[in-house]
């Protein structure tokens, strides 16, 4: 089974303080560490898994500078074979549909079973690249993965609904799969690990070595400004050492009868 | 005159509260437009939720087949370019549910129609739709604008809308299914229901929710036992059960379940939407978190700019001082 895996270079900004740049139109990069995408994460360990199973190879694929090596580098070291970078000037500021025509055509000519990418992406969160990547290489997808096994050429998958439920779809690979967070548990790699795969060969292809012009990748939506969410509501903050703000807790709680 | 369509979203007997929420948000945007209001239903025996829905809509078009019974994005994509491609709606609204992200995007493709997904707000004005969706967790928000088209495909966040109903009485309009063959390629088999058993957080007075702000597993027993001295149980966002530290069962959110108890203390829980989503009507919320500028104190009634692990050590003893 011969997989490729997409993945995303992003900002960790789940704890971290998001300021907006000056123009408005981002969010300020500096300071922040940036990681492989939490659902691309699950992806590349389910990747790894099915070529440790059933054999054949690992190809992840990610669009972006040379800053996203780090991304490609754990990717290698986590077990996949190949890595692949497309990188150009004009992929900056790419929105899901711009981003799944580039990897259509780099993924294209290449010869696979099936794709594995994150359901979303933890830093825009369109959660659409995955199957406007199937429709444009006219192949089926399913998203919000939470369970595969594969039988002949067809996959049987579980996808996550609201509320606890799912649901079992049967689906004819070649396929796309976009993969929910919590599918299986991503391995560390060793700092031996990330260092061997420093020597590993990353390919890195332009907007010409793919075959694509420029009006050809532009996207459906473009951000006119970002901002801070304007607050509804405010909690009232405690303040003082945990000592006293233990101290006021417990006696709101017991002033409300809840002690 | 064209339309805003809105897709009906249903699913093991019920109409899903999203798609009220999109015909209370579509009937505005097509006062504003000067467009009409029409509600798009799939699926087999259904005409009962068309009566419900002709309350909500201008129209109600409605496709039966038993080829449409249970959701599926390839017969349900076919169905609706096709309906789109006849009546050019200027936009189409789908819920950002599961649902709706196994549909949208392709069929934005397969139209030729820009898309926006999981909007918190949209507005049509001077030719252009502009756009408010979340970025970074719901951290900041982003005004958007889709390149100009003939129709325009966006999908809404759940419980982002108030649904009002209205006694519009539209009129159903009954359509053939162009469906032909069974999709071969994409198949439903079944729904899977939750493992029945383990705990019932639904029925606690009082929840402790952990989240990111856990580092480790071992972290957790000292967190149960804050609960046990309020009388409460430990509940927790999706990392944690992503995580395997506690069962799904657990789980608040969209996802998961949705909770109302008399208090809710969020220990390191960011307050991403999906999490709000279960636990906002809660009758008190505090919520202690190391950054001051998470969205989860937008919810809280009160909060605390604090390392949990500093906080939970004196909470649990005041605690124990004045239960006396």
């Amino acid at each position: 089974m011969d997989v490729i895996v997409c993945v995303k270079h992003v900002p960790e900004t789940a704890e971290a303080d998001i300021k907006i740049d000056p123009a408005g139109k981002s969010i300020e990069k500096t300071g922040l560490v940036f990681d492989i995408n939490e659902w691309d994460d699950y992806a590349l360990e389910e990747a790894v898994q099915i070529k440790e199973k059933l054999g054949g190879t690992v190809t992840a694929i990610t669009i972006g500078s040379e800053d996203t090596d780090s991304t490609l580098r754990k990717c290698l070291a986590r077990g996949a074979d190949n890595a692949i970078r497309l990188t150009d000037p004009k992929f900056e500021g790419a929105d899901s549909y711009a981003i799944a025509k580039i990897l259509h055509k780099a993924i294209e000519d290449l010869s696979f079973n099936i794709i594995l990418t994150g359901a979303l992406a933890g830093d825009d969160g369109y959660t659409a690249t995955g199957p406007i990547l199937a429709e444009l290489l006219g192949i089926p997808y399913v998203t919000m993965v939470k369970k595969i096994e594969f039988n002949g050429d067809i996959a049987k998958v579980n996808r996550e609904l609201e509320g606890g439920l799912e649901e079992i779809v049967e689906v004819r690979l070649p396929a796309v799969l976009t993969i929910q967070t919590g599918i299986n548990e991503p391995r560390y790699v060793s700092i031996m690990g990330i260092r061997k795969a420093m020597q590993r060969e990353i390919k890195v292809l332009g907007l010409a070595d793919v075959g694509l012009k420029e009006d050809e990748i532009g996207s459906w939506i473009k951000i006119e400004k970002m901002y801070v969410p304007p607050v509804e509501k405010q909690a009232e903050f405690l303040e003082g050492n945990p000592d006293e703000v233990a101290k006021k807790i417990a006696e709101l709680l017991k002033a409300r009868g809840l002690i | 005159m064209t339309e805003i369509f809105v897709l009906t979203e249903h699913r093991r007997g019920q109409i899903r509260d999203i798609t009220l929420e999109m015909l209370t948000k579509g009937r505005a945007l097509a006062e504003k437009t000067n467009t009409e209001l029409t509600a798009v239903l799939f699926g087999k025996d259904v005409k009962e939720y068309a009566k419900t829905l002709s309350e909500y809509a201008k129209r109600v078009i409605l496709v039966e087949d038993s080829k449409l019974e249970n959701f599926n994005s390839k017969a349900y994509q076919k169905v609706l370019s096709h309906l789109i491609k006849e009546h050019k709606p200027l936009i189409t609204l789908i819920g950002h549910t599961s649902f709706g992200v196994d549909l949208a995007p392709s069929l934005a493709v397969s139209l030729g129609m820009p898309l926006a997904t999981d909007c918190i707000e949209l507005a049509f004005e001077n030719g252009t739709l502009t756009v408010t969706r979340q970025m970074y967790g719901g951290k900041v928000n982003a005004n958007a604008v889709l390149n100009k088209a003939e129709g325009y495909i966006v999908t809404i966040r759940q419980a982002t809308f108030p649904a009002e109903n209205t006694s519009m009485n539209g009129e159903i309009v009954e359509v053939p299914s162009p469906l032909s063959d069974e999709i071969a390629e994409k198949r439903f088999i079944e729904y899977v229901l939750p493992a029945p058993g383990g705990v019932d957080i639904t029925a606690a007075d009082v929840l402790i929710g952990i989240g990111r702000g856990i580092k480790d597993e071992s972290e957790i027993p000292q967190i149960e036992e804050l609960a046990k001295t309020l009388g409460g149980a430990l509940a927790c966002s999706r990392p944690i059960v992503d995580k395997g530290w506690l069962s799904n069962d657990r789980q608040v959110g969209s996802s998961g379940k949705t909770v109302k108890p008399k208090l809710y203390i969020a220990l390191g829980i960011s307050g991403a939407f999906q999490h709000v989503l279960g636990m906002k009507n809660s009758d008190l919320i505090i919520a202690i978190n190391k950054d001051k500028n998470a969205p989860i104190f937008g919810v809280a009634d009160y909060g605390v700019v604090e390392d949990l692990f500093k906080l939970v050590p004196p909470l649990k003893e005041k605690v124990n001082e004045l239960k006396g």
